[in-house]
């Protein structure tokens, strides 16, 4: 392949005198793998992919399988998901269920939902596989949120990484719509009553709204036409969004190599850790089926999603303590949060900003994330590659504001279970929602000093030991009569983990070349004053020297100078 | 992704550092910074000093993979020895118990058995490998440079503006009957119009859900709630769609607890009233009534309506009283509406408001 771009001509010479002298031919193994080995590469020239993807190091750390465990559920997604499309009949005829379920016999319903009686009553594992499907999408959806938090919270997602991000930012938005589609597919009281409140959100928005859930209900709700839409996206559209997006996410995780931990003999110029061949592949491949094998076990053990509990759709009957699934919790919970009477009719248009008000706060939330590291990389001004993870306390700010909008999310998601709250704990639901309220707002904020005097504190500890290092417990009296306790020293390796960080300084407001400081400098100096006022330096060669000198070799004073 | 030949054990080739010619931002840069210590020394295994231990080992994974073979064996016994017998709740949740119990223990083996595999028997050792920059070298970025710029001479793509701009124009029409093409997702009818509208009309009977058996005004007791459809609604095409609009409450309180705004006295009948059941939040059915409160409350998300004052807001997210029903009794004491609703039902939009 190589000569035939720079001059055709000898394409055969080359590829003759090729075949003869460099059959590809693995050191060890049958002849057969070999002879197949050859037989692939001369027409696929995979020996090269091979070369480059098979000795690539992966880093070791239990917080880097978070993704995997989501890739490995979105397989076990796919496979059950299809066997379940055998089945399952996507359509809102109305039938007279006449199935093996006793209690609903000479109901009328959809036909998805019979269908998905069917599956779940009449067809050996159907059940087995309804509820795989299920509880994978449950932690498919859980396990990219932890990812995301592992990424944010040591800054995986700074330069060169930043697109990565915002592609991993989309399949969690079409894991949402994967999740709610899916949900709404057996038609049945709890899925309809999902759409409703879909429905009532778009018929909220200002002008088009009613439109908008005109033409996607293909007329009044519920109508007949919303299930076998939702499956068009459920299983063609969004998946293969999904598999182009994550082919994305996986192509720039192999080309940007995975980050590191700072430790010892790991630099920002190099990567420590296994080789895919064989090791992270072992590993890797085990971990998938145990992933596998987890999500199987626990649907043969628990039900979910019982829709013949629940009945098919219809608009009218009770539905008290019902849940939609947690992921949508959060969206349902800020729905929940408005105070009453927020609707306003102005010049005879109704303005609904009960639904608004929610719907934007949602966006914000979304986008804040979304964005996250442009507005850091804009801060900062950082324009180099990092490649070195950052402990969540050496970045004080970042993570004060990852849990700050984690408070957020947890106190909308909460709302959602206001009612569950009160019941449970004999309030009543305007005090459970009040205090949910106050959370929204007010929680944050609190979250936001707490953690980020907690990531100082933690500093300054670090700090205390890189310089005097470990209290070991031991007090031993001075001749002088006073009490000392010892001090172990670091060792090397120890002390190089602890003042291996990036520290910034606030950005000083400068003119430009033309002499003039620009609104948007002055923006960007004081969100770069908020980020980095407080902030606590790594040790430096010079202080660790001044304190062996005035500490007699290992045993060091308690009491230190900062 | 450009070479891999750099790959070494680790800490012997640390710090080959790039050249960072690139803006460090506020960066703070030490001025006499901390050298790296270099690798570890590395940890050895049991399975490395001992040979026993390595053979201990590999026999556990493969007895590890023979299990998963047994499992998945008597998962297949599973599909078979537990059947689905018909309207047999317990056979299928035996069916799934067994079946998945095999899958499941099959799966979590050969998983197992390949990371002991990897974690006891492979090397452990860690290896090391450059990094660089993830720009292309500079030669190489002329080079893309220098290939887009060769296609814009030769198509003339920059230089020849109007061929650009209509192609343009093109791309950009050429979406409208993508978009245009929506319009019959939906029916013909105006949305804005449909919406006013329900099942309810003069003289229609209210009728028990989902019986469809008429009320007689003298049976519904002081302090009763009935749910409530009306009597066309089971013959009616769109069933679900009608319902999700028609759909009743109906009550019976003291007359003196009612306070009926003004115009609206004679929209009871003997303290009978009768309420939409969809919320006027984002639709969902108001299902609850508190009898002593005379409170209706909507389990989705809590709004509470207070019959007495005429169905208005006093908790939760909804913002507008929930519509009443004008409703009276035929000759013979049956319940019957006096009209539709006065305003659209259910949740908020944007003409609502409008005549
Ligand atoms: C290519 C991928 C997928 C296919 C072919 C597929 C297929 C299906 C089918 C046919 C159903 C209806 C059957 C039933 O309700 O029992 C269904 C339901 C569902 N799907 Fe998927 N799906 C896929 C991906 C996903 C993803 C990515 C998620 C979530 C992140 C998801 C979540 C759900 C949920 C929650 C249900 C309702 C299940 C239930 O009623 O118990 N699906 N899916
Ligand atoms: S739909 Fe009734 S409160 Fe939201």
């Amino acid at each position: 392949m190589s000569a035939t771009t720079e001059s055709p001509v000898e394409t055969h010479e080359v590829g003759y005198a090729e075949q003869g002298n460099m059959p590809l031919r693995p050191a060890k193994g049958s002849k057969l793998m070999g002879a197949a080995a050859n037989y692939i590469d001369e027409r696929t020239s995979v020996s090269g992919l091979v070369k480059e993807v098979g000795r690539k190091i992966f880093p070791d750390h239990w917080s880097f399988m978070l993704g995997e465990v989501a890739l490995y559920s979105f397989v076990v997604i796919l496979l059950s998901g299809t066997f379940l499309t055998f089945f399952f009949q996507p359509s809102m005829a109305e039938v007279t269920y006449n199935g093996s379920y006793v209690p609903l016999k000479g109901i009328d319903m959809s036909a998805a939902m019979q269908s998905a009686l069917n599956i779940s009553f009449e067809i050996r594992g159907g059940l087995l596989f309804r509820q795989i499907h299920h509880w994978a999408a449950l932690l498919f959806i859980a396990a990219i949120g932890l990812h995301m938090l592992r990424i944010f919270f040591t800054g995986a997602f700074r330069k060169p990484r930043e697109i990565n991000w915002f592609i991993g930012f989309v399949l969690f938005i079409l894991a949402l719509a994967e999740g709610f589609t899916g949900y709404s597919l057996p038609d049945d009281l709890l899925s309809g009553n999902g759409l409703r409140i879909i429905d009532g959100m778009v018929k909220g928005i200002p002008v088009l709204g009613v439109w908008i859930s005109y033409l996607l209900f293909g007329g009044e709700f519920p109508g007949t036409a919303i299930v076998s839409r939702l499956y068009s996206l459920h299983i063609m559209l969004l998946p293969a969004l999904l598999i182009a997006m994550l082919g994305a996410h996986l192509l720039l995780l192999v080309i940007n190599k995975h980050t590191q931990f700072s430790g010892p003999g790991k630099t920002n110029n190099n990567v420590v850790g296994v080789p895919v061949m064989p090791v992270f592949a072992a590993k890797a491949g085990g971990f998938f089926f145990i992933v596998f094998g987890v999500i199987v076990l626990i649907a043969s053990l628990f039900t979910i999603n019982p829709i013949w509990n629940y009945g098919p759709y219809d608009p009218s009957p009770v539905s008290a303590g019902t849940q939609p699934d947690w992921y949508i919790g959060f969206a349902d919970g800020a729905l929940r949060l408005a105070p009453p009477h927020w609707e306003v009719v102005w010049g005879g248009y109704t303005v609904s900003f009960n639904i608004l008000v929610p719907i934007v706060v949602l966006m914000g939330l979304l986008a804040t994330v979304a964005f996250y590291p442009f507005i850091e990389g804009w801060v900062t001004g950082d324009k180099r590659e990092h490649h070195i993870l950052d402990r969540p306390r050496n970045a004080p700010t970042r993570t004060a504001i990852g849990a700050a909008l984690m408070t957020l999310y947890a106190a909308l998601w909460a709302a959602a279970s206001s009612d569950l709250m009160a019941t449970h704990f004999k309030l009543s639901i305007d005090q459970v929602i009040h205090v949910m309220q106050f959370l929204t707002v007010v929680g944050p904020f609190i979250a936001f000093w707490i953690t980020k005097r907690v990531c100082l504190g933690l500093q300054r500890k670090d700090r205390e030991i890189a310089l005097h290092g470990h209290e070991s417990g031991r007090i031993v009296r001075l001749p002088g009569g006073e009490f000392i306790e010892v001090h172990t020293p670091l060792t090397e390796y120890e002390r190089w983990t602890l003042v291996s960080y990036n520290e910034y300084e606030p950005l000083m407001v400068r003119p430009n070349e033309r002499g003039v400081i620009t609104p948007v400098e002055r923006v960007r100096a004081a969100v770069s004053g908020f980020f980095f006022e407080d902030r606590i330096s790594p040790v430096t060669k010079a202080e660790i020297e001044a304190s062996h000198h005035d500490s007699h070799g290992a045993i060091d004073a308690g009491d230190s100078h900062h | 992704m450009a070479d891999h030949d750099d790959e070494t054990l680790a800490g012997s080739a640390v710090e080959k550092a790039e050249p960072q010619k690139i803006s460090a931002g506020t960066a703070v840069i030490p001025a006499d910074p901390f050298e790296n210590p270099g690798e570890p020394q590395h940890h050895i295994r049991m399975t490395d000093k001992d040979p026993a231990e390595e053979k201990r080992a590999a026999r556990q994974v493969s007895t590890l993979f023979f299990a998963s073979i047994v499992f998945s064996c008597l998962a297949v016994a599973a599909y078979i020895a537990f059947p689905i017998k018909d309207g047999d709740t317990g056979s299928i949740r035996l069916n799934n118990l067994f079946l998945g119990l095999g899958i499941a223990l099959g799966l979590l083996a050969i998983g197992i058995g390949a990371v002991h595999w990897s974690k006891a028997i492979m090397p452990a050792r860690e290896i090391t490998e450059q990094r660089h920059l993830t720009r292309g070298s500079d030669a190489t970025r002329a080079k893309a440079v220098e290939v887009f710029e060769l296609g814009n001479k030769e198509s003339g793509f920059g230089r020849r503006s109007l061929i650009r701009n209509s192609l343009f124009g093109a791309l950009f029409a050429f979406i409208l009957p993508g978009v245009v093409i929506f319009r019959d997702l939906g029916p013909k009818v105006d949305p804005n119009v449909v919406l006013r509208h329900t099942l309810w009309k003069k003289g229609m009977h209210l009728t028990l859900d989902p019986s469809g058996t008429r009320i007689k005004a003298a049976d519904v007791t002081l302090g009763s709630a009935f749910h409530v459809i009306p009597e066309s609604l089971l013959d009616s095409e769109d069933l679900l769609e009608e319902k999700a609009k028609a759909a009743v409450l109906l009550m019976r309180l003291k007359p003196e607890d009612l306070h009926e705004p003004e115009g609206r006295e004679d929209w009871q009948y003997n303290g009978i009233v009768a309420y939409s059941k969809i919320c006027t939040h984002v639709g969902c059915p108001v299902a609850l009534y508190e009898q002593q409160t005379h409170h209706l409350l909507c389990p989705c998300h809590q709004s509470t309506f207070d019959v007495t004052e005429n169905c208005k807001v006093i908790f939760g997210p909804a913002s507008r009283p929930l519509p009443q029903l004008p409703i009276t009794v035929d000759d013979q004491g049956y319940l019957v509406a006096q009209s539709d609703f006065h305003e659209p039902v259910g949740p908020s939009f944007w003409e609502r408001d409008r005549a």
